[in-house]
């Protein structure tokens, strides 16, 4: 029991305390705001913001001049449909490339120097030059994200594909496994575990990637919205977006988990 | 009967700033069919001399032949059990078994027959499902021992297969390898420093001296088969453990 008071809270007692501090945080600011205290009435109350990403969502019914009304859904689909596309390619280059440098002495030498002077620089130095190369369009931000994506996820695989144990490697080799066979039977499932650290990390660096290049490089998705809706004053649909922002990237990284814990079954119960 | 190895004058030589000679003039013939035990202590050489029968080391200088070929890369021909078992931790029991047959390439009908007759002669016939991590040490080893029999190899190269399993573990595990022996009659090269278990289960044993690793003698055992674990009371077996523990100890390092 790591219980310093010596009692153990159930189920319920423990969400109540996790969310003790995001309640008191947003009824204060709430509280704060109708009396106008907030930096004068430019950051809006937790209500108003709601408001705001209601019309955002559902939209206002018959014409309307707010240029949000009823786009969210839409931009959502705009940003995950350019993460997934990215990371999708990223985990298609990285995996096994990752592989290959983990395991043949050659490619190590030749491609991992190559990766190691290129990752010092951010994704977000990249920006000129991908708009330069690809300008205004999708897949100058796509190249943003499977860069961004890349590099954990292929230093991950790297390193898995590395550490497998070489009796493993020893008995796949003795009963008759040529190169292929080792590599997709030993090597890519001994580094699965590292190989989803690595997309989890990847997955965060697209969601950033997305934002930026959203922001700059193209005119939809929740980058370019908050970006917008910033150079307009409106900021209650700013909040409502980093708010989306946050729950997609939440809901992407659950889902990589779930795959996770489904492909590592073997792993979970050895931890037992 | 022909000769299953052949090993002359032999050398090994790990390179470095201080070069060591793990393996020095082996002189080894063992023939189709028979139960050979290396016996040594640690650092005498033995499970190198595995390593290269099996292909997983090269040899620096000398001849060594499996059924009259060099070796040259490991291969199915030359199976071996590792001392932890190796089994791929994500594949379940049965799996593990069929890899053999499935990395070269064989059709399910010619290999799912061997490997469910494989599984119950090891007593795992109820546990295809199972994880290693759900296993036992011993019952892990019985994996380790049916996935290469499944195989069909002319040669098993066994390194301390039982050497990490308490005592009476081991013991069934010997006497379950003394069974599969009698069925199978495969030859066996058994690395191991129980001079116990290289007496209940070898034809001929090799005691070993280290520094550098040397083949100091070889033992027949004249113990009538089949054997089982009260062979390991009888007086003929304390006659030649006592044998062997005088040649240990007379032995010059």
């Amino acid at each position: 029991m790591s219980q310093s008071l010596g009692i153990a809270p159930g189920r319920g007692a423990r969400a109540g305390l996790a969310i003790a501090l995001p309640a008191l945080f947003i009824v204060s600011w709430e509280v704060l705001g109708r009396m106008n205290l907030l930096v004068d009435g430019l950051i809006p109350t937790p209500t108003s913001v709601l408001q705001a990403w209601w019309v955002w969502i559902a939209g206002t019914g018959g014409l309307s001049l707010n240029p949000y009304s009823g786009t969210w859904a839409a931009n959502v689909w705009y940003s995950l449909e350019r993460v997934g596309q990215g990371y999708l390619l990223a985990i298609v280059l990285g995996v096994p490339l990752g592989v290959l440098i983990g395991w043949s002495r050659l490619a190590a030498r030749m491609v991992d120097p190559s990766i190691q002077w290129l990752r010092p620089i951010p994704i977000t130095a990249w920006l000129p030059f991908s708009i330069a190369l690809f300008g205004i369009k999708d897949f100058g931000a796509i190249f943003l994200i499977t860069l961004g994506a890349f590099y954990p996820i292929v230093v991950n695989t790297t390193q898995g594909a590395r550490d497998v144990d070489k009796n493993l490697v020893r008995a796949a080799r003795m009963m008759g496994a040529g190169s292929g066979a080792l590599l997709r039977r030993v090597i890519l499932p001994a580094a699965l575990p590292s190989v989803f650290t690595g997309l989890r990390i990847g997955l965060g660096i697209a969601w950033t990637a997305v934002i930026v290049a959203e922001m700059v490089a193209v005119k939809s998705g929740l980058g370019y919205v908050l970006w917008d809706a910033y150079y307009v004053g409106r900021m209650d649909v700013v909040i409502a977006d980093m708010i989306s922002i946050g729950l997609m990237g939440y809901v992407s990284d659950r889902l990589v988990v779930l795959v996770e814990n489904r492909v590592l079954t073997w792993r979970r119960l050895q931890s037992h | 009967m022909s000769d299953a190895i052949a090993i002359s004058q032999v050398r090994k030589v790990y390179a470095g700033a201080n070069p060591v000679t793990a393996l020095e003039g082996i002189d080894l013939t063992i023939a189709d069919g028979e139960f050979a035990a290396l016996l040594g202590p640690s650092g005498c050489g033995k499970s190198t001399l595995l390593n290269m029968l099996a292909g997983f080391e090269s040899v620096t200088a000398g001849g060594l032949k499996v059924y009259d070929a060099a070796v040259t890369q490991p291969g199915p021909d030359r199976a071996v059990v590792f001392q932890e078992a190796a089994l791929f931790p994500w594949l379940n029991v049965w799996d593990n078994v069929v890899f053999g047959p499935q990395v070269q390439g064989k059709p399910a009908e010619a290999y799912e027959a061997k490997a469910r007759e494989t599984l119950k002669l090891v007593g795992l016939e109820n546990f295809t499902k199972h994880l290693p991590v759900q296993l036992s040490g011993g019952m892990k080893q019985r994996v380790g021992i049916a996935r290469v029999l499944v195989m069909e190899p002319k040669l098993l190269l066994m390194d301390e297969p039982f050497g990490a399993l308490d005592a009476q573990t081991r013991l069934t595990m010997q006497q379950l390898l003394l069974d599969v022996w009698q069925a199978l009659k495969k030859t066996v090269v058994f690395v191991t420093h129980d001079i116990d278990e290289a007496i209940l289960l070898a034809d001929t044993i090799y005691v070993m001296s280290a520094r550098p690793g040397r083949i100091a003698s070889r033992i027949p055992v004249e113990l009538p088969r089949p054997r089982n674990l009260d062979t390991l009371t009888d007086a003929s077996f304390n006659a030649m453990k006592k044998r062997i523990m005088h040649e240990m100890r007379s032995d010059p390092h």
